[in-house]
């Protein structure tokens, strides 16, 4: 009975907000990733980009309620998701037709579009503070658990509760939907390969007639469309504060360069490494440990939650020592 | 006219010119193979034919078109198939893949092509499933020979295909080479193994910084007592 109330346990506080959590972030390294693949450069702008998409998403998201329109048991931002990414490529494809296009025209090299990166992250930080201001949103409407503690303590009779929040869910079924359709894009159809095919040796891919303007029309458009969902899944699972957004700038490229970057599968696989790590490491683990027989004086957390983003940092420096390639060989740089 | 006529050509990647008035010139289905020491402006001189060179003076037509002003990829789509010296496939991609992307140009359906690529390359059959960086390295430039050959080109540039592999893969590729020629496509081959290349050309150019040295049939060129001192060795 303790080894089951300490699996629920772990269930309960690591395991399904860390599941939540990794796939926003593998979503989010993968818009960076697919970027640094063929843009060749690290966005610095990303972080941004998913609150600048999240907010154009809750403002939609507020006009739809405001004219009464709702998914029933799921939240209203999901319907207003799609004009959210609309809108966030519209404005990627602007930026680089004002900004990146010059630098890519020149040739410059890729620490000088980091930097050109950074000038956007700023411009698209102030931007979506005009647009929804600096305090903390919830915006998730609709039903908002599958299971409650009372439930899974009437169905099961364990002392231990449990509980599964629907924005936990539709997180991961809303990720899986997104991954499966960019691996299918890049694998199966013309302009996929031909992605992928500039991202391996743009040389040889301009030889072969692939037009370098529409690749990269496109990886802006999939990027924002990566960003927003990222963004809107995230502010649905906790909250939206356009600074916090910034913050996740952070995991989000530990997760693309632990992974390999430039290599999608790494990216996926490295948000869940940076979740369960930064969960695990800040979960007091002292109730686990007692289930278990062992009663600790200490809380038994090895962080506490506000440095958090240690951990992400740890892991970063630990794999750009080691494997500075990523744990998926992704482009050494 | 030669179906291939780059003439005069001058220039280089900067302020100093790399080519000193070469000329280049290939028959209809024959083999015209480049020969010369490091250094001597073989790639520069490809990288010219095909235009990725902005040139000072000289002039290039295919088929008697003139083609001087026309881009890469334009050039791509007048007839003509380019295998660069180094980065000539793409590594994450498979075999099939690679071969696509060397037809992305085409409109119309190009499965007869790549099976053509297949007969000629049965090795690529049976790795076409396999990504093209993890081949070795003769069969990489299968792959860098066939994806050039999916646009069906008339002339066909060849930027040392034989580099890094062993004498049996060597034979083995002049051999499909040949084979490619005897379908009427023109080559143009740039070569480190000078002998062996020479004995398969119908016109050897030996280029020595960046100029035309001597020109004359690869028999000759074999035969001929100076070239084979200074440039085949003795
Ligand atoms: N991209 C470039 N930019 C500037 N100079 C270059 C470039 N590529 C080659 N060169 C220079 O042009 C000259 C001719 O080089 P090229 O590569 O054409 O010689 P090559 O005959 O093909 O030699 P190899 O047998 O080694 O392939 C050399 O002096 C080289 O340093
Ligand atoms: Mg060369």
């Amino acid at each position: 009975m303790d080894l089951l109330n300490a699996l629920v346990a772990i269930l309960n506080y690591v395991v399904i907000p860390a599941t939540a959590y990794g796939a926003q972030l593998a979503l989010g390294a993968l818009g960076v990733t697919l970027i640094y693949g063929i843009l060749r450069f690290s966005n610095f702008a990303h972080g941004d980009t998913m609150a600048f998409g999240t907010a154009v998403t809750i403002i939609v998201t507020w006009g739809l309620q405001a004219a009464g329109v709702s998914l029933g048991p799921l939240p209203t931002a999901l319907l207003a998701l799609p004009f959210g990414i609309a809108i966030t490529a519209a404005l990627m494809l602007a930026t680089d037709r004002v900004i990146y296009r010059y630098y890519r025209k020149v040739h410059a090299a890729p620490v000088i579009l980091v930097m050109v990166s950074v000038g956007v992250m700023f411009l698209m930080n102030g931007i979506t503070r005009l647009l929804i201001g600096v305090d903390e949103i919830r915006f998730d409407d609709g039903a908002r658990f599958l299971i409650t503690a009372r439930e899974w303590r009437d169905w099961t009779g364990l002392a231990e509760p449990l509980t599964l929040r629907s924005t936990q869910a539709i997180t991961v079924v809303v990720a899986a939907v997104v991954v499966w359709a960019l691996f299918w894009f890049l694998a199966k159809t013309r302009t996929g390969k031909s992605m992928r095919a500039f991202s391996d040796n743009e040389d040889l891919a301009l030889l072969s007639g692939i037009n370098p303007n529409r690749v990269v029309a496109v990886t802006w458009i999939i990027a924002a469309a990566l960003a927003t969902t990222a963004g809107v899944l995230y502010g649905l699972d906790k909250s939206f504060k356009a600074f916090n957004y910034f913050q996740l700038l952070l995991p989000v490229f530990a997760a693309a360069i632990v992974g390999g970057l430039g290599n999608p599968l790494g990216a996926i696989a490295g948000g869940f490494i940076i979740a369960f790590s930064e969960v695990g490491v800040t979960y007091a683990w002292k109730k686990v440990a007692g289930y278990l027989g062992y009663n600790a004086d200490g809380l038994l957390q090895l962080l506490s939650t506000e440095y958090k983003f240690a951990v992400s940092f740890v892991i970063l420096i630990i794999v750009l020592l080691f494997k500075p390639t990523g744990l998926f060989r992704g482009k050494s740089f | 006219m030669s179906f291939l006529d780059a003439s005069g050509m001058t220039g280089g990647y900067g302020a100093t010119d790399i080519l000193h008035d070469c000329t280049l010139r290939v028959e209809k289905g024959q083999i015209a193979v480049i020969v010369g020491p490091n250094g001597a402006g073989k790639s520069t001189a490809m990288k010219a034919v095909f235009g990725m060179l902005r040139l000072r003076a000289g002039k290039v037509t295919l088929d008697g078109e003139d083609i001087t002003a026309l881009s890469p990829q334009e050039r791509v789509r007048k007839g003509m198939g380019f295998v660069p010296q180094v980065n000539n496939v793409f590594p994450t991609m498979t075999v099939e893949e690679n071969l696509e992307m060397g037809a992305f140009i085409r409109e119309d359906d190009f499965t007869g092509t790549m099976e053509q690529v297949f007969e000629l390359f049965p090795i690529l059959c049976d790795k076409r499933r396999q990504n093209a960086g993890e081949l070795s390295g003769g069969q990489r430039q299968q792959v860098a020979v066939g994806r050039a050959l999916m646009t069906k080109p008339k002339l066909l540039m060849l930027d040392e295909p034989t580099a890094g592999v062993s004498p049996i893969v060597m034979d083995e590729l002049f051999d499909r080479i040949i084979e490619i020629a005897r379908t009427g496509i023109s080559i143009l081959m740039v070569e480190q193994n000078a002998r062996q290349a020479l004995e398969i050309a119908d016109t050897g150019y030996v280029l020595v910084q960046g100029a035309n040295r001597y020109t004359d049939t690869g028999a000759a060129l074999m035969a001929d007592p100076e070239v084979r001192r200074t440039f085949l060795g003795g």
